[in-house]
C-alpha cells in the first residue's frame, strides 16, 4: 500500500513538471522576439551577445518598414471608422423602429459573416475587387473588411442601444430636440463603451490580417505591415534579421497595448476577432 | 418596475421620433456594404464556379460557361482529395484534440491556483493568440530553422529541417500553440459554474480526479464543450496562417484547403476551378454554423456564451 504523503508529493511533482513543460512550450517561440531586437549580432537562435538599439535604426532606414505601419494604420483606422459609424446608425435604427423580422435578418447576417470568411471567399472577393477597379486600392481593402465586420458590430451595438432607457430620448424630444440631435447628444455618449469595444476589435482585426491585403494589394508601397513582414523573410536572399526582429516587435506592440487597455478598462477579455 | 404609461408601439417603441423612412436611411449604408461585400460574393461563387475564368489570357477577357465541369473536375481530382484529407487531419488534431484538450487541462489545473505562475502561463497563452499572424509565423520559422533554430539546439538534432520533413506535424503543433487560449478562457469560465459542493461531496465519497471529472464536471459543461469544438473547428478550417509557415509545401504535403484554393485560383490563375472549391468550403462553413446556431437556441445558457466570445 502506498503512503498518502508520498502520493501527494508525487502528484505535486507531476503537476509542476507539467506546468513547466507548458510554460516552455508557450514561451519558447517568444523568447526570440524578446531578445533578438536588442542583439548586436542577430541570429535565428535565442541569444544576447551585447545589447544594442542599432537594429531599430536599421528599421528607420528601410524604405518599406515604417511606411507599411502607416499603411496598416490607414487600413485599420478607415475600417474602424466606417464600421463603427455605420454599425451604430444601423443598430440604433433597428433597436428603435420596428421592422418586421429584424431579429431574423440580424441573425442571418451574423451567420453569414461567420460563413463567408476571407479564406472561403477569396476568389469572389478578388474577382469583385477586380471588376470594380479596386485592386491595389486601400478603399477596396477597407470596404471588404467593413463588409465582414459590420454584422457582428451591429449585433454588439444593438445590445447597448436595446438596454438604453428610453426616458432620456423621450424627455429630449419633449424639449424639442430633433432625432439627429438626440442621436448625437444622447445616444452616442450613452453607448460609448460599445463604440470603444467595436473600434478596438475592428482595429486589431485589420492590423493583424494578412490574407486580404496580400491578395488585393499589388504595389509594395501600399503594403501593410503584415504583408511587408512576410516579404521580408520569404523574398530571396539572406533575410535581414536585425530588420525583421525590430520590425516584428514594433508591429506587435500596439496589439498588446490595445489588449491591455481593453481588459483593464472594461474588465473583459476579447479574442482576436472573427478569424478570417 | 412599471412600464411607461404610453401604449406599446407608439412612443415607447420609437422614443426619438425617428420614423421608418429615417430609420431606413441611416441603416442603408451598413446594409449596402454588407450586401455588396458579403452577401453578393457568396452568391457569386455559385456562378463563378460554372465558368472557365482565368486570371490572364484569352479566358480572362472572354470567359464562357462550362456548366458543372469544374465541379466534376474537382470531385475527381486526387490533389483535391489529398488536400481535403489534410484539412480533416489539421482540424481534428490541432483543434478538436489539441486546442480543446490542452485548453481544458490548463483551465482544470489552474482553476484554484493563485499567484505569479498562473498569471504567467495565462499571459503567455494569451499572447500567442493575440500577436499578428505574420509575427508568430516568423517566430516559428526562426525556431524551426535547419541551421540555427532554437529547437535543433535544444533537442541536439542539428540540421533537421522540421518544416520540410514533418510539415503537417509542424502546422498542427503550431495551431495548438496559437489557438489554445480560446478554449482555456471558455473552459475557465465554464468551470466556475460547477458547484463546489458537488465536487466536495464526490471527494467525500472517495471519487478520484477522473471520476470527479466524469460524474460531476462534464455533465455541467457539456454544452460549453460542444460550442467550443464547433467554433474552434470553424476557425481552424478557415485558417490561412499555415501558408505563412510552409506555403503548403513541400510538394503539397501541407496544402490544406485554404492554401489549395489560393494556389489554384490566385497563383495558377484558374479562377473558375478555385470558385468551385470555394463553394464547397462555404457549404461546410454553413453546415457547421447552422449546427452551432441550433445548439445555441436549444440551450438556455446561450446568451451567456456570446459574452465569453464577443
Amino acid at each position: 500500500m502506498k503512503d498518502p504523503t508520498v502520493r501527494a508529493v508525487l502528484a505535486k511533482i507531476g503537476r509542476y513538471t507539467f506546468l513547466s513543460v507548458l510554460l516552455g512550450f508557450f514561451a519558447l517561440p517568444m523568447l526570440w522576439l524578446a531578445s533578438t531586437p536588442f542583439n548586436a549580432h542577430p541570429t535565428l537562435d535565442v541569444s544576447i551577445s551585447s545589447f544594442t538599439l542599432h537594429n531599430f535604426s536599421v528599421l528607420l532606414k528601410d524604405p518599406y518598414a515604417l511606411p507599411s505601419l502607416w499603411n496598416s494604420l490607414l487600413l485599420a483606422g478607415g475600417t474602424a471608422l466606417l464600421t463603427v459609424g455605420f454599425a451604430a446608425a444601423a443598430a440604433y435604427a433597428l433597436s428603435r423602429v420596428r421592422i418586421p423580422g429584424r431579429n431574423g435578418i440580424l441573425y442571418a447576417l451574423l451567420l453569414l459573416s461567420s460563413i463567408v470568411t476571407g479564406t472561403a471567399a477569396m476568389v469572389p472577393l478578388f474577382e469583385l475587387a477586380f471588376k470594380l477597379h479596386l485592386i491595389d486600392s486601400r478603399v477596396g481593402v477597407i470596404l471588404v473588411f467593413t463588409g465582414g465586420l459590420l454584422p457582428a458590430a451591429i449585433f454588439i451595438l444593438k445590445d447597448f442601444t436595446d438596454n438604453m432607457p428610453r426616458s432620456y430620448e423621450e424627455s429630449a424630444r419633449v424639449f424639442g430636440a430633433s432625432p439627429f440631435q438626440i442621436m448625437r447628444h444622447i445616444v452616442l455618449p450613452m453607448i460609448r463603451p460599445g463604440l470603444a469595444t467595436v473600434t478596438v476589435w475592428a482595429v486589431v482585426n485589420v492590423w493583424s490580417n494578412f490574407l486580404i491585403p496580400y491578395i488585393l494589394i499589388r504595389n509594395p508601397d501600399k503594403y501593410p505591415a503584415s504583408v511587408v513582414l512576410y516579404t521580408f523573410y520569404t523574398e530571396g536572399g539572406q533575410p535581414d534579421l536585425a530588420l525583421i526582429s525590430a520590425f516584428s516587435l514594433l508591429y506587435s506592440i500596439p496589439v498588446v497595448l490595445l489588449y491591455l487597455f481593453v481588459s483593464h478598462r472594461y474588465g473583459f477579455r476579447f479574442h482576436g476577432g472573427i478569424k478570417r | 418596475m412599471a412600464r411607461t404609461a404610453s401604449p406599446r408601439g407608439t412612443d415607447s417603441a420609437d422614443p426619438a421620433g425617428l420614423g421608418r423612412a429615417r430609420a431606413a436611411a441611416i441603416s442603408a449604408p451598413a446594409l449596402l456594404i454588407i450586401a455588396a461585400f458579403l452577401v453578393f460574393p457568396a452568391l457569386w461563387t455559385l456562378y463563378l464556379g460554372t465558368t472557365n475564368y482565368r486570371l490572364t489570357g484569352f479566358a480572362a477577357r472572354h470567359p464562357r460557361s462550362v456548366g458543372l465541369q469544374n465541379y466534376t473536375n474537382v470531385i475527381q481530382d486526387p490533389d483535391f482529395h489529398h488536400s481535403l484529407w489534410l484539412t480533416v487531419e489539421y482540424v481534428l488534431f490541432s483543434a478538436v484534440l489539441g486546442q480543446a484538450l490542452l485548453g481544458f487541462v490548463i483551465a482544470w489545473m489552474l482553476r484554484d491556483a493563485r499567484g505569479w505562475l498562473k498569471r504567467l502561463i495565462e499571459a503567455l497563452v494569451l499572447l500567442a493568440w493575440i500577436l499578428p499572424s505574420s509575427v508568430v509565423a516568423f517566430l516559428w520559422v526562426a525556431m524551426l530553422d535547419r541551421g540555427s533554430g532554437t529547437l535543433n539546439a535544444l533537442l541536439h538534432t542539428p540540421g533537421t529541417a522540421w518544416a520540410i520533413e514533418h510539415p503537417m506535424a509542424v502546422i498542427v503543433v503550431f495551431n495548438i500553440w496559437r489557438g489554445t487560449a480560446f478554449s482555456m478562457l471558455l473552459y475557465s469560465a465554464a468551470l466556475t459554474g460547477v458547484p463546489p459542493s458537488q465536487l466536495a461531496t464526490a471527494r467525500m465519497f472517495g471519487a478520484n480526479s477522473w471520476q470527479q471529472l466524469r460524474d460531476v464536471v462534464f455533465p455541467h459543461i457539456r454544452g460549453h464543450i460542444l460550442t467550443n469544438l464547433l467554433l474552434i473547428s470553424l476557425w481552424t478550417f478557415n485558417d490561412f496562417t499555415p501558408y505563412q509557415i510552409t506555403a503548403g509545401g513541400p510538394n503539397g504535403k501541407s496544402e490544406i484547403l485554404p492554401v489549395y484554393i489560393y494556389q489554384t485560383a490566385l497563383f495558377d490563375g484558374q479562377m473558375g476551378l478555385g470558385a468551385a472549391i470555394s463553394l464547397l468550403m462555404l457549404v461546410i462553413n454553413l453546415v457547421v454554423a447552422l449546427v452551432y446556431l441550433r445548439l445555441l437556441r436549444d440551450r438556455r445558457g446561450g446568451r451567456k456564451l456570446e459574452r465569453v466570445a464577443p
